[in-house]
């Protein structure tokens, strides 16, 4: 790969402070071309925009700017861009990996009002928004057509489109309706140079790369998205959902292979262990088997008939894979109860430890059991708690590390558990990150995931869309110096075929 | 794969690399090929034959983890085998216009058959690859799994993108199961009327796995639960007086589709486009036959219209057109790209390709 500009080492520092008279020279010219309500630069302005939801990780923008218009961002960026001041672009701010975190001598563009949906067509069942309407926003608009968009990230009734579009969010249901990736149709961007770019289009293959694919997920490192043409699916008529409980939680990793295996792709398939059901149930009363080591919940959608007829083959196939106890959703309120406790898995491990962190790595199923075991080994080594929620149909883990802010090492102890956990996930042939995306957060452990050579490839693309590396400076992808410093071989994807291949 | 023969791969990676290493430093351009199946496919150019059936191999499938590894070299026939010994498949139905095509040719060229409008184009299931850069070094993006974010999504950058960033060594593909149940469709409906009903449709909870409109007729195939589909033939019989078309003819009908053995596709005489367009668009006026796909978002053109105004409609309408086979190529294949999107691809090739070398000029000249 071709390195003349090294993007992946300019401002990739983001603790590092600007001059007092730079900082000031900034936002005059930040002034010029915006309203003065436009550009906040005081401490206690910006102090709301410090971190999103990773608030472990903090820092002090130099300034934050709320443009209205797609001409407003188009003059910020060239701005930037003029003045050397890299740009971190922000939604909602409900990142789990610390992806809108400020760079200490940057911007943030904030898109918060950029809020509007500007056009929904039922009979071609799309919508364009921008970036800043919240993602359930765009179901709401769209129910009264029996329509909805189907990527459901547990912080949708709060998470921006334009930060799903940035991580390419996931949710309960993307076994069986895809990830943001599958659900979006076309992007309007602005590059780092000013130009508005549209990628992809309302139809379904457009010409040229497929760059739709490099934007979504790009943790606004390439570009920033102003407008997004989303697809809008039918509304089941129907979900129902079977609660299953076992005894063990291997068991229930193979009946979740057995599902599979039938030929059955369920709407969600989620598993909690024993630890999670203890600590939801008190606070939302769902009626889950607590003497169960684990538990599933599968539902099926669809129209009536087809729901009848999933369900009885999904309930054989438990019965069959030895699950203690079984209920189906008799009715819609009974199925929400079904999910309350899956929905609240994150605040109630809130409401039993002082603090919690969130893993977000992705395994094949058949290693669940294995992983389980692992992390059971390591809630002794480092002395931590840790429960385990995942979205079993399509092998994403969510451990829940239990531990106190308040206490450096709980803190530190955290971390390392967490990497570890990662890096197993890769050894196993999965992903440090399956929705969450890499962020500050997860910066070494993709030292791990990929070589140098393909860290370079990303550098590769960073550096065809944004050769000064000005775009979310820092994030994403580690620098290669970082990699040495953390001093961990990459592994190379676990038990997979090349395992004994010679490399080069 | 047994140790003798990833030694054997390994060799074959080792002449491969051997190749492109020379090519670049030669500056002489390769044109990586499969089984040749789509040898017809882009704009013409020079290069050195690189072939890849030599690296043949299935490397890992599970059916329960969903997922199928195969080396790039591997017939896309022998992958759809194994998947059908398990009720499983490729659910994106990619066409090999009866040659053997290999899985590194359906994804670099990212054509999908019948089945894209309702499951997805290759593209979405495309889950990671290997691939060998112009300095030959192998690398890895996406995996094995269904949600993996860390990194760009250079996997999905490399599907469609007619080889000209690298060499694909290995794809993993998503598999879906065979649905439980398919039954198909036709009856008597003008194309104007049939595209209202299709949009119709895709607003509703209808198990649609597959349209065509042509020749006076609307054939649909429903795909899914026993149930689901029994209940959509009941509706099609009740509002359209639909006639049930017998399995084997139905399968042979989306296959002759599918591969470009329908009649429609017979005339050699004209150019034949590609049009890709939202599905609500108007039939327009460009003379010629048209034959409607994925719900009205594909529409295959047989024309002799001038090629500048296939494409001023195809814009016009919100798509794209690619000149697919014959007509006067003088002017490009592909969809021309605007001047700014164009400069991007040019930097792109640049960094992922930077002495030239991989199909320079099948997708759009100088790149």
């Amino acid at each position: 790969m071709n390195t003349v500009a090294d993007p992946s080492i300019r401002h990739a520092d983001f603790r590092a402070q600007p001059d007092p008279e730079r900082m000031r020279a900034v936002v005059e010219r930040l002034r010029c071309i915006l309203p003065a309500h436009s550009v906040l630069y005081r401490d206690e302005d910006k102090r709301p925009y410090e971190c999103d939801a990773l608030s472990a990780f903090r820092q002090m923008p130099m300034a934050v700017v709320l443009p209205d218009t797609e001409a407003q961002v188009v003059d910020i960026l060239k701005v930037c861009r003029e003045l050397d001041v890299p740009v971190v672009a922000r939604g909602a701010g409900t990142s789990l990996s610390g992806g809108s975190m400020p760079h200490a001598s940057g911007v943030v563009l904030s898109m918060a009002r950029f809020n509007r949906i500007l056009d929904l067509d039922p009979f071609a069942r799309t919508a364009v928004v921008q970036p800043g309407v919240r993602n359930l926003a765009i179901s709401e608009a769209a129910a009264p057509h029996a329509l909805y968009y189907a990527p459901d990230p547990s912080s949708q009734i709060a998470c921006s489109i334009g930060g799903n579009i940035a991580e390419n969010s996931g949710g309960v249901h993307c076994l069986k309706y895809g990830l943001t990736v599958h659900n979006v149709l076309a992007l309007r961007v602005v590059t780092i140079d000013g130009e508005v770019l549209e990628i992809g289009s309302a139809a379904l293959d457009s010409p040229g790369l497929d760059l739709l694919a490099v934007l979504i997920g790009s943790e606004g490192m390439l570009a920033v998205v102003t407008e997004i043409t989303v697809k809008l699916l039918p509304r089941p008529q129907l979900a129902r959902a079977v609660l299953a409980s076992f005894d063990d939680i291997v068991k229930a990793g193979d009946a979740v292979a057995a599902i599979i295996a039938e030929g059955i792709i369920p709407a969600g398939m989620e598993m909690m262990d024993r630890k999670t059901t203890a600590a939801v149930e008190p606070f939302v009363r769902a009626g889950y088997d607590l003497s169960a080591q684990a538990i599933l919940i599968v539902e099926s959608d669809g129209t009536p008939e087809e729901v009848e007829e999933e369900i009885s083959r999904i309930d054989a196939v438990l019965q069959r894979c030895g699950c203690t106890a079984q209920r189906v959703s008799q009715n819609e309120s009974e199925r929400l109860a079904f999910w309350s406790g899956r929905k609240n898995a994150f605040p109630a491990a809130g409401r039993i430890s002082p603090d919690y962190y969130c893993m977000d790595g992705t395994i094949p199923r058949k290693m669940l059991g294995r992983m389980l075991r692992a992390i059971a080994d390591m809630e002794r080594k480092y002395q931590l708690g840790c429960m385990n929620v995942f979205h079993a149909g399509d092998g994403n883990l969510h451990p829940l590390i239990l531990f106190d802010a308040n206490d450096p090492d709980s803190w530190r102890r955290a971390e390392l558990f967490g990497a570890e956990i990662l890096e197993l996930c890769v050894e196993y042939g999965g992903t440090v990150t399956g929705e969450h995306g890499i962020g500050v957060e997860k910066l070494s452990s993709m030292c791990v995931q990929f070589s140098p050579e393909e860290l370079k490839a990303f550098f590769a693309v960073k550096t065809a869309f944004d050769s000064q590396g000005l775009l979310n400076p820092g994030k994403g992808v580690p620098t290669l110096a970082r990699c040495a410093e953390y001093g961990k071989m990459h592994v190379h994807r676990g038990q997979l075929p090349f395992i004994d291949l010679p490399r080069f | 794969m047994n140790a003798d023969s990833l030694d054997a791969v390994a060799d074959v990676l080792q002449s491969l690399r051997t190749t492109i290493v020379r090519a670049a430093r030669d500056r002489a351009p390769l044109r990586i090929r499969g089984g040749g199946s789509k040898d017809f496919l882009g704009q013409q150019f020079d290069g050195d034959l690189l072939d890849t059936r030599p690296l043949a191999g299935i490397l890992s499938y599970e059916p329960t983890e969903l997922v199928i590894t195969a080396l790039a070299g591997t017939p896309l026939a022998q992958v759809e085998a194994l998947l059908a010994e398990h009720g499983q498949m490729l659910a994106f139905e990619p066409p090999s216009f009866g040659g053997p095509a290999t899985v590194g040719g359906v994804v670099a060229a990212g054509l999908s058959g019948p089945r894209r409008a309702s499951v997805g184009a290759v593209r979405d299931f495309v889950l990671g690859l290997g691939c060998m850069d112009a300095q030959g070094r192998e690398l890895q993006f996406g995996g094995q799994v269904m949600k993996n974010v860390a990194g760009y999504d250079v996997s999905r950058l490399m599907c469609g993108a007619m080889g000209i960033l690298g060499l694909i060594t290995q794809v993993s593909l998503k598999v879906l199961p065979r649905p439980a149940a398919e039954a198909t469709i036709m009856f008597g409906c003008d194309a104007s009327q049939a595209l209202t009903l299709l949009n119709t449709w895709g607003g509703q909870p209808l198990p649609i796995s597959a349209s065509v409109v042509g020749s006076g007729s609307l054939v649909v195939r429903f795909s899914g639960a026993r149930a689901a589909v029994d209940a959509a033939l009941s509706r099609m019989n009740h509002d359209h007086a639909a006639r049930r078309v017998p399995d084997d003819a139905a399968a042979q009908l989306w296959a002759d589709l599918r591969e470009h053995r329908a009649a429609f596709f017979s005339d050699t005489g004209r150019a034949l486009w590609r049009l890709s367009l939202p599905s609500t668009a108007p039939l327009g006026s460009l003379p010629g036959e048209q034959c409607i796909e994925w719900g009205g978002a594909l529409r295959w053109l047989k024309s002799d219209a001038d090629p500048a105004d296939v494409r001023a409609a195809a814009s016009a309408a919100g798509g794209s057109a690619m000149l697919f086979q014959g007509g006067d190529r003088s002017a490009g294949v592909f969809h021309p790209l605007p001047a700014p999107l164009l400069a991007l691809h040019r930097r792109l090739k640049q960094q992922f390709d930077a002495p030239g070398i991989f199909n320079p000029g099948r997708m759009y000249t100088d790149l």
